[in-house]
């Protein structure tokens, strides 16, 4: 449907294509459905868990002490902003399971955080290089009110996706909501196929 | 024909539009198809140029979801904005847009949720807020509620006759204006941004010198909302009992 008296306000062309729906953004919005949970990194703990089993967990120094990973890449969050060029350093899912001995896991895998946040996706999303704890946004510790201490990072889904907050990684056979999964949002979240809410 | 939920885009059409603050116009629409919302709960718009340059943007509702077959919407004009510019400027009455909605499920409220609560909004964050407390107010809830509402001036207390109407006919239901910048001679209430004080005697007020609210709800710009959750956890509430929703950037 066309709006006659609608022209837009003709942004400056991303430099590359961004997904449907979606409009640049200069800043760091923050999205969060609860207050910025009070998170210190000195007693902070992460746990990987096989359905529902211990086999797996990281103090804040031995998450530092594992080999790190810089990701650069876009950002793109289903309240439409996509933002270009962002710097992350963490510790990838892969190395993380190798530290821990565990094989490469198949299904599914729920994130849980503090203040009680969650958000589910396939395994297969999480390693392979696809998924990361970060811990640096922008060569600096990441703030608290965009997920720091330490946050999920999974930049080929919709940012709702990469857990702020996060504690633990359960890997499942059967897949399960999360938070927002279970408030009308997509189960995947594929930001190129417009995957925002339950039914698209 | 009224259905339980609907994400697939529908055309809507303006009924009528109104200022509601020198940058704040309603809007309100009717829905082909009148979808069941829960007061919180927004609307997707899309607008697309004769050259098919397409825009959504996410706006909540501000009506009473006892309202049937039409929905309100606030649009508060931002500089620049390309979305609310048109809204301003260019939509009329009887206008079509499409819309997709209602979306999002934690920051609602309704009315079987008894205990004290607690509504804090910031400039047009009023907009979500205000669809629980009309909610509250068409289906008779008797929930004790306390509406913290910080606006730059006067003028832009939102929806400020109503609001005062519904605490004046509701005793359960109180008002605490604050204004940050600038205030009329004979102006009594509040005259700063909400600080630790100010909360410490809202959840007083609500809730008695001993207790909490059940539950918060904060709505409004980033900062704000960031600011508000931290005083709120100070009070002692609870991460999962404090509910955010943060606008724009």
């Amino acid at each position: 449907m066309i709006n006659n008296k609608f022209f837009g306000r003709r942004r400056p062309e991303p430099p590359r294509p961004i997904p449907p729906g979606q409009y640049l953004e200069d800043g760091f919005p923050v999205l969060s459905a609860g207050p910025t949970p009070r998170v210190d990194a000195a007693t902070w703990e992460f746990t990987i868990e096989i359905e529902g089993e211990k086999a797996g967990t990281w103090s804040w120094d031995s998450l530092n002490a594992l080999s790190q990973t810089d990701v650069h890449t876009d950002i793109h969050c289903v309240t439409k902003w996509s933002k270009l060029d962002t710097d992350w350093r963490g510790v990838s899912i892969d190395t993380l399971l190798d530290d821990a001995g565990i094989a490469a896991p198949t299904g599914f895998v729920m994130a849980s955080c503090d203040g009680g946040y969650t958000t589910n996706m396939p395994a297969a999303d999480l390693i392979n290089g696809k998924g990361l704890l970060v811990h640096t946004y922008d060569g600096e510790p990441l703030a608290p009110e965009h997920g720091g201490p330490v946050r999920l990072f999974i930049p080929h889904l919709y940012l709702w996706k990469s857990a702020k907050w996060i504690r633990s990684l359960n890997f499942m056979a059967q897949d399960a909501p999360g938070f927002w999964e279970r408030n009308g949002y997509h189960m995947y979240g594929d930001p190129w196929r417009e995957q925002r809410y339950t039914g698209d | 024909m009224v259905t339980d939920s609907s994400t697939n885009w529908q055309i809507a059409t303006v009924r009528s539009i109104s200022d509601e603050s020198p940058r704040v116009k309603l809007f309100e629409l009717e829905l082909s198809g009148a979808v069941k919302f829960r007061a919180g709960q927004f609307y997707d718009i899309r607008l697309t140029a004769p050259d098919g340059y397409q825009a959504q943007r996410s706006y909540s509702i501000t009506s009473s979801p006892d309202d049937m077959g039409s929905i309100e919407l606030a649009v508060e004009l931002i500089s620049d904005g390309e979305v609310t510019s048109y809204f301003h400027e260019a939509v009329e009455v009887g206008e079509q847009i499409e819309v997709r909605g209602p979306i999002g499920g934690h920051f609602t409220w309704n009315p079987s949720l008894p205990k004290p609560v607690l509504f804090i909004a910031g400039g047009s964050g009023i907009a979500p807020i205000m669809s629980m407390l009309r909610h509250r107010r068409s289906s008779g809830s008797h929930t004790p509620a306390l509406l913290l509402f910080s606006v730059r001036s006067y003028a832009d207390i939102l929806f400020r006759e109503e609001l005062e109407k519904m605490s004046d006919d509701d005793p359960g239901l109180k008002l605490n204006f604050t204004l940050t910048r600038s205030a009329p001679p004979d102006w009594s209430g509040e005259n700063r941004r909400i600080d630790r004080e100010m909360i410490v005697a809202a959840v007083e007020k609500l809730a008695g010198s001993n207790s909490l609210p059940d539950r918060a709800y904060v709505c409004g710009g980033s900062n704000f909302v960031e600011a508000m959750g931290n005083l709120l956890l100070d009070t002692g509430m609870g991460l999962r009992s404090i509910r955010t929703e943060r606008f724009g950037p």
